[in-house]
């Protein structure tokens, strides 16, 4: 995969060659061979993980209710971890000696939730003017900024979300902007540094907004004003894109052919937007209305980029058919609406609308409140579906906490199911998690113990905290 | 006057004070009564609604003849739920400014806008109610049949007046005005009176007493005012019957020691009947709340330093009040609207509040808090017939109504969403949507 690509523009141990002995067959001037200056490549990733699991050791929790994020309940279930990894789930499976042995009776253990909508550390509490880093609200088009160079990792909303079973989230940048910036997928794990929270390998994904509010930003800013103005905004920075990867193609193809072609000037904003077209990063399109929603879908086929999901995305009952044959994901709330004429049709079975149909269903948060019980909206959509037939237990309803915002992520191949293989990112709650009482009282990331309800050793507290009145209060 | 016409008149203005002409007389059998009342819990009880009011309630009550009954088998019979601070009918889609009633820009000593409103704790939110408003059927579907229908904050320390309405959503329900003036103090309300949180709090006792030395004075024998006079005659008019009273002071305050200073103003104005709303940090001072006998709205909700005045948030706020003796009311914010009643009180209760204290904060508490328990807030007899059959445990997220009666009338369980829901729960319609109706 090209994100792996890890070349640097320093890196100038490619040393010039020459190539003067192929020059004069090609008739070019025989006394005068080509020199190349070092060959330039950009640097996908310049920012990387340093994220390392904490130490753990084998753990096997038995005797639960376990949800395996992808559709299977087993009763009496137990669910192994090692190594950071989960190498066991079933109902029949032989301990080794000496493991820690989890009494998961009465317990749930499900996949830790994953959030493919935050924006904790970006519009971190408190609400501070300082601290408001979450919309580069000074261009339509900003796709060269990065939400991880604005989110503060002492966010004490990320410890509320942990207690809320949440062991992953994307942050992303607001939706003031027609294309507002990369977003990053991290693990909630406590660290000084956003990098050492970062989702290993993750993609970043590129946040687009759709409808009311870029027309409101910069409605009397220079635009656009108008949906056509969105729509042509849209349009103009991915032609823009497109000739700047045209140009970075010419200078690699021609760099290739033992030319000397003058490096095009890096551009982050194109970056970004390249990154896009060669799908090595996820759109994820704030977007509520249907119609819109179709027209997105078109702008992406005709630039041959894909859509990975709708956020917010009210109306998608409306056109779940047209989302499942294209492979969006609708990430929905459960019940928020009506605050703006984008957000008035809302209803409660979205969710449940867009699965019935085959496509992929997330529910998220974009708060600070609801991230720390994503599962209560996931169970009220299933409730309010049941009312009117569509019937969708807890163990399929899971996809939209877990697995699907994983695959929205590009992260599936990684966490968001108890399959073996995968992340040990598993949560064990006190009854079923549909239910309004029940608590996450153990929440793993890569197989360590990150938080326990009965252990205040174990709950986290951000520097910010300290010494505060809230101090410590993370039950 | 005409005998007949006057027997007609006086059944015309019986059946109006009832509530409505169509209320019908019905009988809830074999529930789990939640009475919030003395009676407790009542399990295989009747509820008799007669007359748009609670006829009896018990284990033993006969049905009389020819009245429907609703089996409540299986499912949780209780009080229909209030919430305590919302702007249900005085808006329709918050980001349309030509929809949104709740808020008054007013012509404060710090403003000096030629477009605001002369006034701000004139300023009356019953005026505005629609009982049409989309988020009215929404809500009341819901289970929450009764709110308080509160200002938000425009340019002023004082929101205005808060009112009472039931959510029946017939156009003649129109609320209580009255009820209590809100006022902003801490953080936010600093920003409306010079920027410290002192200014609003000087302002308000100023307010107050210019109030008190009004009605002295009487509001008649104009001219009544100092020079001096901070406060215009029209919201000092209205702030006397909160020095007097009777009008209940609902004052917006979030840190504990805001909390404090506020409880000191009774010390000052002893007739005041002080609500606090917000009250985040409420359980760090909540013996002083209790020894003073004052109530606090909070949404159960918020556990998140959000601001600077809030820091000390937690799940456990309304738990360790009550656990102090301070009455707690409950409301719900945030998009989701008043439907996250019964989540944000089962949540509450997760976190250590008792069941029936959390169902009190959604439904008797109000009622006692802004004087209506006489009418509503308990299944008891004699009180107007706000109840409510749930599938289940209507604190649980996966409940829902089965059946909603607001003061004795029943309520379609439908709306603008269930009629969105249906129209689009087969993709593959003969005809075009808009003839799927």
């Amino acid at each position: 995969m090209n994100i792996l690509r890890r070349h640097v523009y320093s890196a100038v141990s490619i040393a010039a060659i020459t190539v003067g002995a192929f020059a004069s067959s090609h008739g070019v001037a025989e006394d005068e061979p080509i020199v190349q200056r070092p060959y330039v490549e950009i640097n996908q990733n310049p920012y990387p993980s340093t994220y390392a699991p904490l130490a753990s050791h084998m753990v096997a929790i038995v005797n639960a209710t376990v949800l395996d994020g992808v559709g299977a309940k087993i009763e009496g279930g137990i669910v192994v971890m090692d190594g950071g990894d989960i190498v066991a789930v079933g109902s029949d499976i032989e301990l080794p000696e000496g493991i820690e042995i989890v009494d998961g009776t009465g317990k749930w253990v499900t996949p830790g939730i994953i959030d493919v909508h935050s924006h904790l550390g970006v519009y971190a509490s408190p609400g501070t003017r300082a601290a408001s880093d979450g919309n580069e609200a000074t261009s339509p088009v900003t796709a060269e900024v990065w939400a991880e160079h604005s989110v503060w990792p002492q966010d004490p909303g990320f410890h509320r979300a942990l207690a809320g079973g949440v062991t992953s989230m994307q942050i992303l940048p607001g939706s003031a902007n027609l294309i507002g910036g990369r977003g990053v997928t991290l693990k909630n794990v406590s660290s000084r540094t956003m990098q050492g929270m970062k989702f290993p390998d993750a993609p970043h994904g590129l946040k687009m907004a759709c409808g009311e509010n870029p027309k409101r930003v910069y409605g009397s800013k220079g635009g656009p004003s108008t949906l056509m103005g969105n729509v042509a905004g849209y349009r103009e920075a991915w032609i823009g894109a497109q000739a700047y990867r045209d140009s970075w193609n010419e200078y690699r193809t021609a760099y290739a052919a033992g030319e000397d072609p003058t490096t095009p000037k890096q551009d982050l904003s194109l970056d970004t937007l390249v990154g896009v077209l060669d799908g090595e990063i996820l759109i994820h399109n704030h977007c509520y209305r249907a119609d819109q929603m179709a027209v997105m879908i078109d702008i992406a086929k005709e630039f041959d980029y894909k859509v990975t999901a709708f956020h917010h995305a009210i109306e998608s009952y409306k056109i779940a058919d047209i989302l499942a044959e294209n492979d969006v994901c609708s990430a929905v709330w459960a019940d928020w609406g009506g605050f703006k004429m984008e957000a008035y049709d809302t209803i409660r079975e979205n969710a449940a609308f867009v699965h019935k149909a085959g496509a992929c269903a997330i529910i998220h948060s974009d708060s600070a409140n609801d991230i720390q019980h994503l599962q209560h909206e996931a169970a009220k959509t299933t409730a309010d579906a049941a009312r009117v037939g569509i019937n969708i237990p807890i163990e399929e309803a899971w996809l939209w906490l877990s697995h699907n915002p994983a695959k929205a992520l590009g992260v599936d191949g990684q966490t968001g199911s108890l399959e073996v293989g995968k992340d040990a990112d598993v949560v064990v709650w006190d009854g079923n998690p549909f239910s309004v009482y029940t608590k996450a009282i153990k929440v793993y990331v890569d197989g360590a113990l990150m938080f326990d309800l009965n252990n205040d050793q174990l709950q986290p507290v951000s520097d910010f905290r300290l010494g505060q009145p809230g101090q410590g209060d993370v039950k | 006057m005409n005998k007949f016409i006057t027997v007609a008149l006086s059944a015309f203005v019986a059946f109006t004070q009832v509530g409505f002409a169509w209320a019908e007389n019905v009988a809830i059998v074999g529930g789990r009564v939640v009475t919030m009342g003395e009676a407790g819990v009542i399990e295989n009880g009747t509820v008799i609604i007669e007359r748009g009011r609670i006829a009896a309630v018990g284990a033993d009550v006969t049905v009389p003849e020819g009245y429907r009954i609703i089996d409540a088998t299986g499912k949780y019979v209780t009080p229909g739920l209030m919430n305590s601070a919302t702007t249900i009918g005085l808006e329709e889609v918050s980001l349309e400014g030509s929809t949104v009633d709740h808020t008054i820009n007013s012509g404060s000593p710090f403003s000096n806008n030629s477009q605001d409103a002369p006034f701000d704790a004139a300023f009356d939110v019953s005026y505005a109610y629609n009982p049409n408003a989309t988020l009215v059927a929404v809500t009341r579907m819901e289970g929450v049949t009764r709110a308080m229908i509160v200002p938000n904050f425009g340019a002023s320390i004082f929101g205005g007046n808060a009112a009472l309405v039931d959510l029946s959503g017939n156009i003649d329900s129109l609320p209580v005005a009255g009820v209590a003036m809100t006022v902003g103090l801490g953080s936010s309300g600093g920003s409306h009176a010079g920027g410290s949180r002192a200014g609003a709090m000087s302002y308000l006792i100023r307010a107050l007493a210019e109030a008190e030395s009004l009605s002295r004075r009487g509001v008649r024998s104009l001219p009544t005012r100092e020079r001096d006079s901070v406060v215009s005659q029209i919201d000092a008019e209205a702030l006397i019957p909160v020095v007097k009273g009777e009008r209940r002071l609902l004052a917006v305050v979030s840190r504990a020691s805001d909390i404090v200073q506020t409880l000191r103003l009774l010390d000052r104005f002893s007739n005041i009947k002080l609500v606090i709303y917000g009250a985040e940090e409420g359980w760090m001072v909540a013996n002083k709340l209790a020894a003073k006998n004052v109530p606090v709205i909070i949404d159960p909700q918020s556990n998140l330093p959000s601001t600077f005045d809030s820091l000390a948030s937690t799940y456990h706020n309304a738990s360790r009040l009550v656990r102090s003796g301070v009455k707690v009311a409950f409301v719900a914010n945030g998009a989701g609207g008043p439907r996250l009643l019964p989540q944000s009180a089962g949540i509450a209760v997760a976190h250590g509040m008792a069941w029936g204290d959390a169902m009190a904060a959604i439904t008797i508490n109000p009622a006692e808090i802004f004087g209506i328990n006489s009418r509503y807030g308990s299944l008891e007899r004699g009180k107007e017939a706000d109840v409510v059959v749930w599938d289940g445990d209507p604190l649980e997220v996966m409940s829902a109504p089965t059946a909603v009666f607001i003061k004795g009338q029943s309520i379609e369980l439908t709306s603008r969403q269930t009629e969105l829901r249906d129209r689009y729960l087969d993709l593959n319609p003969d005809m075009p949507f808009a003839y799927v109706k």
